[in-house]
Formats: structure tokens, C-alpha cells, sequence
């Protein structure tokens, strides 16, 4: 059965992108002309039929673009464009096979991750140049008109050439590090991609799939990573309970109350099996530690069955090497659910003075959800209202007002 | 994250923003382009409406039967929404950055109006799986 035309481009953007720079050397001006021939593409192909070498007609394409580009260029930049269009005339044909095609995929995913881009910038790119989407597809999925998003993509690849970071692997000591910044952009991608079930959203590109086939990219180009394997495994084992997480009128469920018939047995066993293999490995990262929290919830048929003492032995791990205020919280969370909750809530209050969590609209939800666990409902009331007003989600909203009444209802019987 | 600024004005103040000077308008109006021009060149200018005027503003209820009644009459005090920006940022401080220009735009004599502007979060339909 053929592959999809969409699949199929998608696929090829980063390996056509990575062949374009090579020759051309401007990558800002190369990923805008493999845009548009990837738009060629989707309008003439369906009717034409698609080429046989595919690969070799976005290369021809995206390099007329720009031939066209550099001669209009030439006026203001004569030199650089002779240089340019000599290197073009000594360039293999369009269907020799690029070499090192999966170098350039990688080295694209760091060049579109810099540290330097803001995380906006950064997702952005990385899911026009590497992912191979429109700009009107991400436009959508963030909810802002496609000529904002535009123009966000413009600036990071102004940002990257101003930069003067080089179309080439990082070095071996810079590695490291630009492979977090890379892992970091694809677990925010991930995260953007949880929204409700209801609305206009059901259109929308689903961001969390991306992210998981981005991942997925990474680590067949560095399977003996990890904390790569670790992100991949970590995305599975949460995106396989995304059909329990909501209700049908978009209401949020919270993991102890899902429907777990409804969390997908494939994902959840594709995940422990990559978690299992990279824990192997030898070296713990931060990445697999949350994987492996997330498998002993996975791992329990029901809510009461969850090893929270496994839980709680992990998240002991995970403070040491995350700051990350949010894993605090989920470890104050564990401590209750094995020592009590008055327990957790002595915890809880040690961040009342911790800028970076005081004020968070879940330290209230937390506390409100250990206090009614406490059997103090009035208290639990205060705050799951006070969370309430806390959160810029929606759905959070919701449920936290929910849950207030739900209290209110009970303790005034 | 997605902020709205609120410029609002009472009806008062819209008729003194009437009598301003030519030089003072246009010096307003340049104001407004260039602010939009920098947020749509940023990247952060989500939108921009400028509203109708005061008097043409209509309070709705439903009444019976569901037949609205309108009530175009209200106070002078009365504080109206002139116009709103929805900005895509990356913190609240640049929220609050872009709302300060946005009071600090000239007035008459090119004095600056200082007028306050309201800033609030946009919710999102997002949630996040903390896990826990």
C-alpha cells in the first residue's frame, strides 16, 4: 500500500533541507525554498502522480528556488552569489544519493534546538524544518494567526544566522548539552499536545504524535542514547492514557480515576520495553527516571493496585538530579500516599517559602487533595478554590471548581 | 502565553480625545502603527481590534421570552473597552512590557496619556499530565 503523499514529504523535508544547505550554504534561504517546494509537491503530485525519485525532484525544485533567489540576491551580495552558483554547477545531479543523509537530520535538529532560540522559536522551527509542516498547520496548533507564526520562524532563523553556528555536528564536548536542548524542545512539544477532546481542537495537528515521531527520529539516529530513549519511552507510556484523560464533555479526568481499559496495552509495552532496554544502558538520566515512574502507574490494573512505595523510592532519585519544582510536588504527593498524608503536607509546607513553587496554582491543588485525604474539608475547599483561581487552564479550572463544590456538597450534609 | 491588553476610556474621555489637536492625532495614530509594526515584526501580535464607539455601545439582557432588550443608556462614569491587544509572549514580564508602551503613548501636547492598561492571562484548553 502506498505511503501517503503527507507522510511521505514530511519524511523527506529534513533529508531534502539537509542536501539544500549543504550546497548552498544559507539556511535560512534554503529551508524557505524547500517549503515551497514541498507546497509544489502537495498541489501537483496527486494529480501527477509521484516521482520516482521523490527525493531528487524536492532537491531539483527547492534548488531552482534558489537559483531564483541568489540572482535576485545578486545585485546587493554579487560575490557571495557567484560563489554560490559555481558551487551549485560543481554539485552531484539531483538524484545522486546525498551522503551522510542522517547526519544532516541530526545536525538539523541541534542547529533548530540552539540554545540560543527562545523555546517558542525553537518548537517552531524545529517543526517546520525537521518535521516538514506548514506554517498554517503550526499556526494552528498554537492558536495564533499563520502570518505571527511567520514571522516567529523568520526571527529564529535570523537568530541562527546571526549566530554564525555552523551547518555541522556540535563538537564531542559540546554534545552533551545541545542534546538536552533537543530534548528538552521535543518534551515541550509533547506537552503542548495535551488539550481537550471538544472544540475546534479536533482539527488540530496532533501535536503530542509529532513530538513522539520526531523522538522516534532521534533515536533511531542515536540508539545507544539513554536519556533519548528515555524521552521516547516517557511519551508513550503518558500518551498511552490520552483517551482515558478526558471525558466526553472535555472534562478532565485525574490519573487515579481513569478508565484504564481505555489506556492502549501497545504503547504502555512498546515504552517498558524501550525503558527496559536503555535502563540497561548502565547511566541513569532524568528522562528515564520519569519513564519509570510512569510505568509503575501503567503497570497497575487499577488505582489501588499502583506501587507508590516504588514511586516514592523513584522520585527520591529524581529530585537529586532535577530542579524542577513540579517533581517536588509529585514527590510530596508519593510520600503521602505511603507515610500519610499529614506527611506530605509537612512537605508541602517548606514551599510556602520556595519562590519558585509558592503561588503555583497546583501547590494549592496538592494540598487541597492532601487535606480532603487528611479529612479537613473546609481547608480543602480554600484551596482547591484558590487553585482555581490559579490555573490558566481551562480544564484544571473546571475541575478544581468541581471539586470544591463536590466538598461543599458533602460537609454540608 | 497569550495575554490581553485592555485599553478602556470613559465617555468623557473620549469626547476630550475628539478635540485634540490635528498634530496631536496624527501624532497618536503614528504611535499605533508603530507599536503594531514592532509586535507583528516580533512575532507577538496575535490581534488588534479597535472598537466601536461608546455611544453606539449596547447593553443586552434577554428578556421575556428570550427578546433582548437593549439599554444604550449608562452613566458617565462609566468605563468603556476601547480597543484590545492579544499578544503571544514569553513571559508575563513581557506582557507588562508591551502594556507600558502601549500607556505611555502621546497625548495632547505629545504629553504622555499614562492611561492604565489591563492585563490579563488568556486561559488555554490545555492541560498538562503531571503525572503524579
Amino acid at each position: 500500500m502506498a505511503v501517503p503523499i503527507e507522510t511521505l514529504l514530511r519524511e523527506l523535508a529534513p533529508q531534502v533541507l539537509g542536501a539544500v544547505v549543504r550546497r548552498f550554504h544559507d539556511f535560512a534561504a534554503a529551508e524557505d525554498a524547500v517549503q515551497e517546494a514541498l507546497l509544489a509537491a502537495t498541489m501537483q503530485w496527486p494529480q501527477r502522480g509521484v516521482p520516482d525519485n521523490p527525493r531528487g525532484w524536492l532537491i531539483q525544485v527547492s534548488g531552482r528556488r534558489m537559483m531564483d533567489y541568489l540572482r535576485s540576491e545578486e545585485a546587493r551580495r554579487r560575490r557571495e552569489a557567484e560563489v554560490a552558483l559555481e558551487d551549485a554547477q560543481v554539485a552531484p545531479p539531483a538524484d545522486a544519493v546525498p551522503e551522510a543523509v542522517q547526519d544532516d537530520t541530526l545536525t538539523l535538529f541541534f542547529m533548530c534546538c540552539h540554545p540560543s532560540l527562545t523555546p517558542s522559536s525553537a518548537i517552531a522551527l524545529t517543526l517546520r524544518a525537521v518535521g516538514g509542516l506548514t506554517t498554517s498547520e503550526i499556526a494552528k496548533a498554537f492558536l495564533v494567526p499563520e502570518a505571527t507564526m511567520a514571522q516567529r520562524i523568520s526571527r529564529a532563523k535570523a537568530s541562527i544566522k546571526a549566530s554564525g553556528v555552523p551547518f555541522q555536528l556540535p563538537t564531542r564536548q559540546e554534545q552533551a548539552q545541545r542534546l538536552r536542548a533537543v530534548l528538552h524542545v521535543l518534551y515541550l512539544i509533547f506537552n503542548e499536545g495535551y488539550t481537550s477532546s471538544t472544540g475546534p481542537q479536533l482539527q488540530r495537528l496532533e501535536l503530542s504524535q509529532e513530538a513522539i515521531r520526531l523522538t522516534r527520529c532521534v533515536h533511531t539516529l542515536l540508539p545507544d542514547d539513554g536519556e533519548v530513549a528515555g524521552l521516547l519511552a516517557l511519551m508513550l507510556l503518558t500518551d498511552a492514557r490520552r483517551a482515558a484523560r478526558t471525558g466526553p464533555d472535555g472534562e478532565l479526568i485525574p490519573l487515579t480515576k481513569q478508565d484504564r481499559t481505555l489506556w492502549d496495552r501497545a504503547e504502555i509495552a512498546e515504552g517498558i520495553a524501550l525503558l527496559t532496554a536503555a535502563l540497561s544502558k548502565g547511566s541513569i538520566g532524568a528522562y528515564q527516571l520519569q519513564a519509570a515512574i510512569a510505568a509503575v502507574h501503567d503497570e497497575a490494573a487499577r488505582a489501588e493496585d499502583t506501587d507508590w512505595a516504588q514511586i516514592l523510592a523513584l522520585y527520591e532519585l529524581l529530585k537529586r538530579m532535577s530542579d524542577n519544582p513540579m517533581v517536588l510536588l509529585n514527590h510530596a504527593i508519593a510520600v503521602a500516599m505511603v507515610h500519610g498524608p499529614s506527611k506530605g503536607l509537612e512537605l508541602l509546607r517548606e514551599f510556602d517559602s520556595d519562590a519558585r513553587i509558592a503561588g503555583h496554582h497546583r501547590l494549592d491543588a496538592v494540598r487541597a487533595h492532601l487535606l480532603e485525604m487528611a479529612g479537613d474539608p473546609q481547608a480543602a475547599i480554600t484551596h482547591y478554590r484558590i487553585a482555581a483561581s490559579r490555573t490558566t487552564s481551562i480544564p484544571e479550572r473546571n475541575y478544581l471548581i468541581t471539586q470544591a463544590a463536590r466538598l461543599s456538597e458533602i460537609s454540608s450534609k | 502565553m497569550k495575554y490581553i491588553l485592555m485599553m478602556t476610556g470613559t465617555k468623557a474621555g473620549v469626547d476630550t480625545y475628539r478635540a485634540w489637536s490635528k498634530s496631536d492625532v496624527e501624532a497618536h495614530f503614528a504611535f499605533l502603527r508603530s507599536l503594531n509594526k514592532d509586535l507583528s515584526e516580533s512575532g507577538e501580535l496575535v490581534a488588534n481590534e479597535p472598537l466601536g464607539a461608546p455611544e453606539q455601545a449596547k447593553v443586552v439582557r434577554g428578556g421575556k421570552d428570550g427578546v433582548p432588550i437593549t439599554d444604550g443608556v449608562f452613566p458617565e462614569a462609566k468605563e468603556f473597552l476601547l480597543g484590545y491587544w492579544i499578544v503571544d509572549v514569553e513571559s508575563p514580564e513581557r506582557a507588562y512590557e508591551i502594556a507600558a508602551r502601549l500607556s505611555a503613548g502621546p497625548g495632547p501636547g505629545g504629553v504622555c496619556t499614562n492611561m492604565p492598561i489591563e492585563v490579563r492571562q488568556i486561559m488555554s484548553s490545555r492541560t498538562s499530565d503531571s503525572g503524579s
